[in-house]
């Protein structure tokens, strides 16, 4: 066990640098900010020891609001540089932030295969079915007929995207869903799903007040899931594609794939004994 | 002198049988002290199809193929006509066929070749387990004067599983068709050489690239297969894992190019390998490594473009890509190998140049290359080492660490996660010096002539470009050239010299950034010059105008691929210049 004294070793805002967010007042991404700083401040984590990874749009600034080592890449590419760092530096605890927009539609085809891969990392996605940053258009999980973009005045006309449903069916290792009206909730989860080896999904309806402002009513919409998780793989697909997407503050599931690490033959071999096999 | 040479060509339908057999013969040249190159060409299957191997063999260090091929050995003549634009016969070339499968077409026949028959199958029918192919080898073994003992210790070396039967079986009918030899038209023979004095090698130029990024220090790579660069990773992938690194397939391009930005920001250096398609792929986040100043190295093993292409098949037609595809003004560094042993060094020195300027360095190199193997002098050990100027500590504690930091040099010490006190987020957003994203003009300004100033201000040496004169001098005339096109350019040069002309050869192997001091210096005396290279469109020969002083006179020479320059072919053009100096 680790003691007391270690675990108080440092404060929420230690992880958080002087830099002032850029989002609009009463976004749901402060909170998620303030519950990663807090879960990391909980697994008392020296700084240095953790990267932050982002892609492009409202919700992927966050690496340059903490005080963490940040890579801030191109749009929908975050998945792919977080599993290079993870895979060259395995004693670093890496985070990805970032948005619908970004990790299911421009970064769909990796977000399949950070899932199928199961590479240690958590997986921090503010949903707000909009793209926020490019100022309110439909994104893969707004629903068919919201009107609010002058790109689709009729709507999409397009089922959205089921992060959790298509997460679990690639393998994900470890899915939840939080709601940025409950902190306590989601630090408390992030710490969870840090914790858990291999790759962690976790969705958080995160608001946007400026261009979905009737997203304000999530507050008194979700609910905490009456069940815990599963390790049941088809039990959680049951329970994933039956709800409505407002079961939150729980773990979904937890599976125990062992989480993906390259062969390391490592003979200690040199470079001489490779250029021995061209010799004549 | 010019060099003395034979060159041959194995064609069927055997698919991989063809190049197996092209391999055998290789090994044995090598075994014999010849210095040989071989390179495939295959059509379009998967499996099995229509393939043939070209094959060189001199008592020298031969970089380039003839213009022609002395002999055509033909198992069979399956689609072979398909390759008769990659098979130039001349009035004394042969062909060799086997009457079991008709006459040759006649494709084959433009350069009227001397024709003649040899029964490979019916005389390998008479021995147990005989094959058409060995009896081919045999006959070529006759033909072009090599031992049959250096043959057996090849076969016997790469048949020792099969066992004692089937060496004896292979030998036997090599032995058939070498006796069948003495009845069928001359070609030039080889002189018999004695055991070889200096150390030699036998590589691909798929392997040497993979062997180069090793040597110069990476240790992680993720990538996509795609033909023709998908050797280089399967040399990789079990080769870095014998020191200790690793390779990762990626779900497609914009993957590897990010894993290996990511591993590369953990302090590991890193690179891919790809082609055309995957380049194109992976154009916006090479933007992203310039912006955020993480060293990597891309490989393009060139093929046929412009979208699919012709996929087995090469062209030097990226150029353009690599040097202007970058969105914004994003400098990076371009390099190119010249040759199959050069892809060793030229990557090599990639890696040293990326880690030393934090910067994306992209190397060119193309199918013709990567996928021919060269007996050739051993390469020479290289210095080079990928360095990168780290930051240990803050210089005063608790000050806040300036990633993209103003220096003469352009270099800013990179803290490698993990260090204490040090911590920041690298971005793609244009920024201050701590990392900050910025929008001023101010920032922008000083970002972009930092990130310049690291490449423009950088010592590469004489490795810029190499630059060779025929024995009796440079007089006033110069080859200009990169990539595979070197190869027939330094034969053309040596052909040149022999009929008493003077030239230089200048074959670039720092295309970007440019070096225009560097090149007035070569073209010193130069009043004329030829500018070669494998371009529908001429790119390098445009990207030379924009950015050097060329000579008055100065032609350009190009074509699209897949075929290749004969060394005669750049000789004729050279001969033009001069005519038309007179």
């Amino acid at each position: 066990m680790e003691s007391c004294a270690q675990k108080k070793k440092y404060a929420a805002k230690d992880y958080k640098s002087d830099l002032k967010p850029i989002w609009c007042p009463g976004c749901g991404d402060y909170t998620v900010l303030n519950a990663i700083t807090r879960a990391l401040a909980e697994l008392a984590l020296p700084p240095e020891e953790v990267a932050v990874v982002s892609g492009i749009g409202c919700s992927s600034r966050i690496p340059a609001y903490t005080s963490v080592y940040g890579f801030h890449g191109v749009h929908g590419r975050a998945l792919p540089v977080a599993t290079g760092l993870k895979l060259a530096r395995p004693d670093l605890t890496v985070l990805v932030t970032g948005g619908d927009g970004d990790g299911f539609s421009i970064g769909g085809n990796h977000f399949l295969h950070a899932c199928r891969r199961n590479v240690d990392l958590t997986y921090i996605v503010m949903d707000n079915q909009v793209y926020g940053m490019t100022k309110g258009q439909a994104s893969p999980t707004t629903a068919p007929d919201w009107e609010g973009s002058k790109l689709t005045p009729e709507g999409t006309g397009i089922n959205p995207f089921q992060p959790l449903v298509v997460g679990l069916a690639s393998g994900a290792n470890f899915i939840a869903r939080v709601s940025s009206s409950d902190p306590i909730n989601m630090a408390r989860i992030m710490v969870e799903a840090i914790q858990h080896p291999g790759f962690s999904l976790v969705q958080v309806l995160s608001p946007c007040v400026t261009f979905r402002p009737e997203q304000q009513e999530w507050r008194d919409i979700v609910r905490t899931a009456v069940v815990d998780y599963t390790d049941d793989a088809a039990r959680a697909a049951r329970r994933l594609m039956t709800d409505d997407g407002f079961n939150v503050g729980k773990v979904l599931y937890k599976g125990s794939r062992p989480p993906f690490r390259p062969e390391f033959e490592n003979t200690n071999g040199s470079v001489t004994e490779l250029e021995a096999r061209f010799a004549l | 002198m010019t060099i003395n040479s034979v060159s041959l060509v194995i064609a069927g339908s055997g698919g991989a049988g063809v190049v197996t057999a092209g391999s055998l013969l290789l090994d044995a040249a090598a075994q014999a002290g010849w210095y040989a190159l071989m390179s495939r060409s295959s059509g379009p299957q998967i499996r099995g199809g229509e393939a043939a191997a070209m094959l060189r063999f001199a008592t020298e260090p031969i970089m380039s193929h003839d213009d022609s091929f002395h002999l055509l050995m033909a198992i069979d003549w399956d689609n072979i006509g398909r390759f008769s634009a990659e098979i130039p016969l001349v009035a004394t070339s042969l062909i060799v066929g086997d009457p079991a499968h008709g006459p040759a077409p006649a494709a084959l026949l433009g350069g009227t070749p001397r024709q003649a028959a040899l029964a490979m199958t019916d005389i390998a029918g008479k021995i147990e387990n005989g094959r058409p192919n060995m009896v081919a080898l045999g006959a070529i073994a006759g033909l072009i004067g090599l031992p049959p003992e250096a043959m057996q210790a090849v076969v016997e070396k790469s048949l020792k599983r099969k066992g004692q039967a089937a060496i004896d079986a292979s030998m036997a009918a090599f032995h058939a068709g070498f006796a069948a030899a003495a009845d069928l038209p001359a070609i030039p023979k080889l002189p018999a050489v004695a055991a070889a004095t200096e150390p030699r090698w036998s590589i691909t130029g798929n392997e040497a690239t993979g062997l180069g990024v090793i040597r110069g220090g990476v240790r992680f790579v993720a990538a996509y297969p795609i033909t023709p660069a998908t050797e280089v990773l399967e040399w990789l992938a079990p080769s870095l894992a014998k020191v200790g690194g690793m390779l990762v397939q990626a779900e497609d391009e914009l993957a590897s190019i990010n894993q290996i930005i990511g591993a590369s920001y953990g302090g590991v250096p890193a690179m891919t390998a790809t082609s055309g398609p995957g380049l194109s792929l992976m154009i916006e986040s090479l933007g992203l490594a310039v912006a955020a100043e993480v060293p990597l190295v891309v490989v393009d093993v060139m093929r046929v473009g412009p979208s699919t292409g012709i996929a087995t098949k090469s062209e030097q037609s990226d150029l353009n890509i690599a040097v202007y595809g970058l969105h914004g003004d994003a400098p990076h560094i371009v390099v190119a190998a010249n040759s199959v042993p050069d892809c060793l060094f030229t990557t090599q020195w990639a890696v040293h140049l990326a880690e030393a300027m934090q910067a994306p360095a992209l190397v060119l190199t193309d199918q013709a290359m990567g996928q021919a193997r060269a007996i050739v002098p051993k390469p020479a050990e290289l210095a080079f080492i990928g360095q990168r100027l780290t930051a240990a500590a803050p210089a005063v504690e608790g000050e806040r660490y300036k990633r993209y930091a103003m220096t003469a040099s352009g270099v800013s010490p990179m803290a490698i996660p993990g260090t204490r006190g040090l911590t920041h987020t690298a971005d793609g957003l244009e920024h201050n010096e701590f990392g900050t994203p910025s929008s001023q003009a101010s920032d922008h300004q000083a970002q972009m002539d930092k990130r310049s100033r690291k490449l423009t201000q950088f010592n590469y040496g004489d490795h810029w470009a190499d630059i060779e004169d025929s024995e009796v001098g440079a007089g006033d005339t110069a080859i200009i050239t990169w990539g595979s096109s070197t190869g027939p350019a330094r034969e053309a040069l040596r052909r040149y010299a022999a009929a008493g002309g003077k030239a230089r050869l200048i074959s670039l192997r720092l295309i970007a950034p440019v070096q225009p001091e560097k090149m007035a210096a070569a073209l010193q005396g130069i009043k004329r010059a030829v500018v070669v290279e494998q371009s529908h469109s001429g790119q390098f020969y445009r990207m030379l105008r924009a950015f050097y002083e060329l000579p008055a006179r100065t032609v350009s020479l190009h074509h699209g691929g897949p075929l290749a320059f004969g060394p005669n072919q750049i000789l004729e053009q050279l001969n033009q210049l001069n005519a038309g100096s007179a």
